[in-house]
């Protein structure tokens, strides 16, 4: 995407306009999945209809014999080392011997027409024997568990150990909870163009939240050098971690390089359930000690996550689930046991919140819990418990910036609160809305409060960095920055962020942002809430060796020093107007590329789990109000608010937006987000049955930004799009507990936990 | 696959004997949802969407005669006083689009049973009228209309000309459940009408049996039970007690099973109780009315 729009405002703190807002409005965005290329063909994906089964054959042939068709392959049509992933490279780009989840790859069509090629797919015969399949991951470790990989089913076991090894407490609370496999649900499915140069190597054009690590996995499939595979971002709809890993990317390019046409691949809705990974199921057992008036003592947990058929970035989760899993609390003494592991489920692996979301649910629960045992006020507790700057969390890490976890949760509790129900009510507003199920009866209010906090940034020592490259020049007699990144812009606002930098930092009004491609260096990862961090950090860098540029020359040519640049001017330290930059520049242009990398983290001992594993942490909370019929279990949530503390608040509208689009996410967990997998098959692939909060379902939100400037990272800004997503479901579910009375001790909370 | 695209109703008529293969479709809402998927793969599509008739509706001999091709949003626009259960049950299906475009026809050609309409046309004792080139007009009442999961009455050469209702004498009632609090396909319901002037109940199961279906002994229980308490005449306030059991009465007559979008005793606990509230809130109406 490229910009050159020249706001008047638009520096840090402002909030100019994205310059896709108004064509997503509209309609006219050219998505991924609008591509188009003379000469293309459509490329399909056959996909296994068994959770587990050895492959005994793959007859090709009478799909081959469909007019229309150009090519059908196989795992053996790979040129390089079949085998992709994000941590571990564990899975096939198309499978060979066995398939291990319903809706794994099996073989390609490329065709005139997608639904030539759909049929063309239908005809492939493959010869599968079924195989029991694991599909409950609390018996993936048992000795008599079939092994989903050939080393077993353990992806990752970490675990944390502090204070005492043997703590008591007077007042210990304990709570088993599962949290179900929620999607991403990005409206864009998957898709992308695969463009043959016609020398061997290739363009494609794809959907994506890493164009480098996509393209170093594409190079190892299909045995290309980089410079030989090309990666251009596309327009995404939405990605939430389901575009980290692969899915079109290397399938497209085989077709492509095999045919040497252009191949477009575009998933269906049913399709893109089973083409990206999904939130980690999980279940939780937790104990808590504490005194008699509610300090923590101790904190237990044993946290297990169904990585599905393949690791994908299991790792990882697990090191988040493990080493935040207690939330933002003082605890002295600790024992944490986090596992992930192998099933014949659906993979799972990132989606916004990654390994905190489901903790949060449980951590959540039993602080409430507590609270109501020891009789202090819900808020209190957590006010009293929660992390202040200073201190050190589970892992020993010392939180070197601010951790307002008491101020967060007062501010959501001092919020107005929505008027108590008078009188006849619109039945839109109450549980079940225009279906008119209650016009009051049965409803009870309840409200519920949750905080939480959150890594940014990659963690336990990943060299997590970006790269930037500025150009100065004059153009038409005026100061044109271009900016140049390969981090990704998937709707959260990048575009606009690098440009309100290089405007702060250059002087100038007209910023124009390249498209993002891999001619440029990594720009690391569009997740963990580090854009505006990493990719943000790098921006400035190089607009400062920029500006050091053009001053060093400044200072040659004049012959003076301390200068300082302002727009199109250079000038003096007292304040005269020395040369303006067409005076310094002439037609020369100065360009700088920066990699810039955070502050380093550290792995965490094997052991004890200490170590200093993240780079920044962020914190937000909740207040939920809800409506429930309690009759017929049908929740309303009537009011859900919040406050974050953003470090630096770069676009504040853009900042309000990830709050309100995470805040709807969490929700939508805590009621009705479910992917439903019944003996290894997903039983609801569509937005029919995979149900995500519409606006009748989300209500108007009060929402407090604070702007704590953390003075280890650029302008102090903190990542802002997990957070809400962790804190907003915990809320939610503890105001049905509250209306309700019940345990609900799992999310999605169905009418028939509330009813039955 | 042909398309056909007859724009008289004679047409329409002609087209489907020559080729009973042929799959009506009106607003395509769930006709398209199953091609696109490829559950389905009629050897012609039959568009009736330029039969004007099938887009009006008018007063005939006392009853509404609803065109097949009048959308759910006209239905909510200029029949929400005169049909008002089908109204209530045309406000929840999907969303503003399908609204736009789904039919009460589509609704009926589908029978599915959890087709929103369904418990609607079954409390108001609504008549399917439908037509054949070869044998003209038959009137069915919806209750023996539907014959199967997502199977009807039509006999292959046969079209859904039109849904006769007759204006309710007494207060109706619909309601739905649903995980969500819009664009959702029912869980359950149920439609609800008091049927004032010859004192009788009529009520409608959705989405808990393999076909819409009546509650039949509920419906004479409570209309007899309001008979023996004079309530008819006296317009009394309805017990809570006779609510119940109606309610109980409602939840016997179904017969639901287990699918993704709930358990099987959700629905009929669902039903007990969206029973009781209906022919309270009808019983309520029927009062203030007085």
């Amino acid at each position: 995407m490229t910009s050159t729009e020249t706001p008047t405002a638009g520096r840090i703190g402002d909030s100019p306009l994205r310059p896709d807002g108004t064509l997503k409005v509209t309609g006219e965005f050219a998505y991924s999945s609008d591509l188009w290329h003379d000469d293309m063909c459509w490329g399909v994906t056959l996909r296994s209809p068994h959770p587990h089964a050895r492959i005994h054959g793959i007859d090709i042939s009478a799909a081959l014999a469909l007019p229309g068709v150009y090519a059908v392959l196989t795992h053996e049509d790979v040129p390089g080392l079949n085998r992709v992933g994000l941590e571990h490279l564990d899975q096939p780009a198309l499978a060979e011997d066995v398939v291990r989840y319903q809706g794994e790859a099996v073989a390609l069509v490329a065709a005139d027409h997608p639904e030539t090629a759909r049929r063309a797919a239908k005809r492939i015969v493959v010869d599968y024997e079924v195989l029991p399949a694991l599909t409950d991951p609390r018996h993936a470790l048992d000795d008599d568990a079939p092994h989903v990989h050939p080393d077993g089913n353990l992806v990752r076991a970490m675990k944390i150990r502090r204070g005492d090894p043997e703590p008591t407490a007077p007042v210990v609370v304990a709570l088993d909870f599962e949290v179900g496999m929620q999607d991403q649900a990005f409206l864009g499915p998957e898709s992308g163009l695969a463009v043959p140069d016609g020398e061997g190597g290739l363009d494609l054009y794809v959907a994506t939240q890493w164009l480098h690590v996509d393209q170093q996995q594409v190079c190892r499939v299909l045995d290309l050098t980089p410079d030989r595979a090309r990666l251009h971002l596309a327009g995404v709809g939405g990605a939430f971690g389901g575009r980290e890993d692969l899915s079109i990317h290397v399938h497209a390019c085989l077709l492509a390089m095999h045919t040497g046409k252009p191949v477009k691949m575009s998933y269906s809705r049913d399709e893109s359930f089973f083409g990206h990974v999904h939130r980690h199921p999980a279940w939780l057992r937790y104990e808590f000690g504490a005194s008699d008036t509610g300090e923590l003592i101790y904190a237990k947990a044993d946290i297990l996550f169904d990585g599905g058929a393949y690791a994908s970035s299991t790792t990882a989760v697990v090191g988040n689930g493990g080493t935040l899993g207690l939330g933002p609390y003082n605890i002295p003494s600790v024992s944490v046991d986090a596992r992930g592991v192998y099933t014949n489920n659906p993979p799972c692996g990132a989606m916004r919140g990654f390994g905190c979301v489901q903790a949060a649910f449980a951590h959540e629960a039993l602080m409430d819990e507590l609270a109501d045992r020891v009789g202090v006020d819900r808020v209190e507790i957590r006010a009293r418990n929660g992390m202040r700057e200073g201190d050190r969390n589970i892992t020993g890490q010392l939180i070197d910036s601010a951790a307002p976890v008491a101020e967060l949760i007062e501010i959501v509790r001092d919020l107005p609160l929505p008027a108590d129900p008078v009188g006849e009510r619109d039945i839109r507003d109450l549980p079940g809305g225009a279906a008119n199920s209650t016009h009051g009866e049965g409803v009870v209010r309840g409200i519920g409060y949750a905080v939480t906090y959150k890594n940014v940034g990659f963690s336990e020592g990943f060299d997590d960095y970006s790269t930037a490259r500025v150009r100065l020049e004059m153009t038409a007699g005026e100061p044109v920055a271009t900016v140049q990144t390969a981090a990704a812009e998937v709707g959260q606002g990048l575009i606009t962020v690098e440009q309100q930098i290089c405007r702060t930092e250059l002087g100038v009004d007209r910023v124009v942002v390249s498209p993002k491609d891999t001619s440029v260096g990594s720009g690391g990862s569009t997740s963990a809430s580090r854009q505006t961090y990493v990719t943000g950090g790098a921006v400035k860098a190089a607009c400062e060796a920029v500006r050091a540029s053009v001053l060093a020359r400044a200072a040659a040519q004049l012959g003076a020093r301390n200068l300082r640049l302002d727009g199109d001017k250079i000038i003096a330290e007292n304040g005269e107007v020395l040369a303006s930059l067409a005076d310094v520049l002439g037609d020369d242009a100065v360009d700088e590329t920066v990699e810039w990398h955070h502050r380093p983290t550290e792995e965490i001992d094997p052991e004890t789990g200490q170590g200093n594993a993240h780079v920044q942490y962020a914190f937000s909370a909740h207040r939920a109000v809800v409506d429930v019929d309690v009759e017929l279990g049908l929740v309303k949530v009537v009011a859900l608010d919040t406050a974050q503390d953003v470090g630096r608040a770069i676009n504040p509208d853009a900042v309000v937006g990830q709050i309100h689009g995470g805040s709807a996410q969490g929700m939508g967990l805590a009621l009705m987000e479910e992917i439903v997998v019944t003996d290894g098959k997903v039983r609801n692939p569509s937005f029919t049955d995979y149900l995500i909060p519409t606006i009748l379902d989300m209500p108007p939100m009060q929402v407090k930004v604070l702007e704590y400037a953390d003075p280890h990272a650029p302008y102090g800004v903190r990542g802002v799009g997990e957070p809400p997503t962790i804190s907003s479901g915990p809320a939610v579910a503890a105001a049905i507990r509250a209306a309700t009375g019940k345990a609900l001790r799992r999310v999605p909370v169905r009418p028939e936990h509330i009813t039955l | 696959m042909d398309f056909l695209a007859p724009s008289t109703w004679a047409e329409a008529l002609a087209a489907k004997a020559e080729r009973p293969d042929a799959l009506p479709v009106a607003g395509g809402t769930d006709v398209m949802v199953e091609m696109n998927f490829d559950h389905r793969r009629p050897g012609a599509l039959l568009d009736l969407t330029r039969v004007s008739d099938l887009r009006e509706w008018a007063l005939v001999d006392g009853r509404v005669r609803l065109g097949a091709g009048v959308t759910y949003a006209r239905i909510i626009d200029e029949l929400g006083a005169t049909l008002p259960g089908l109204a209530m049950a045309a406000r929840t299906v999907g969303s503003p689009q399908i609204r736009n475009r789904g039919t009460v026809g589509g609704n009926l050609g589908a029978a599915s049973p959890a087709g929103d309409s369904h418990p609607a046309l079954l409390a108001a004792d609504a008549v399917v009228e439908i037509s054949s080139a070869a044998r003209g007009t038959r009137l069915v009442p919806v209750a023996d209309f539907y014959t199967g999961v997502k199977r009807n009455a039509l006999e292959p050469d046969e079209l859904i000309a039109a849904i006769l209702i007759a204006p309710p004498a007494g207060p109706q009632q619909f309601c739905k459940i649903g995980t969500r609090n819009a664009m959702v396909i029912a869980v359950s319901a149920f439609g609800f009408a008091l049927h004032t002037d010859r004192r009788s109940v009529g009520t409608g199961i959705g989405s808990a049996a393999p076909t819409p279906r009546r509650a039949t002994d509920a419906a004479a229980f409570l209309a007899g039970e309001l008979e023996a308490g004079g309530l008819w005449e006296s317009r009394g306030a309805l017990p809570e007690g006779l609510a119940v059991e109606f309610g109980r009465k409602v939840r016997d007559a179904a017969a639901p099973i287990d699918d993704v979008r709930g358990t099987a005793a959700y629905r009929l606990h669902t039903l007990s109780v969206m029973a009781r509230r209906a022919a309270t809130w009808a019983w309520d109406e029927h009062r203030r009315a007085a």
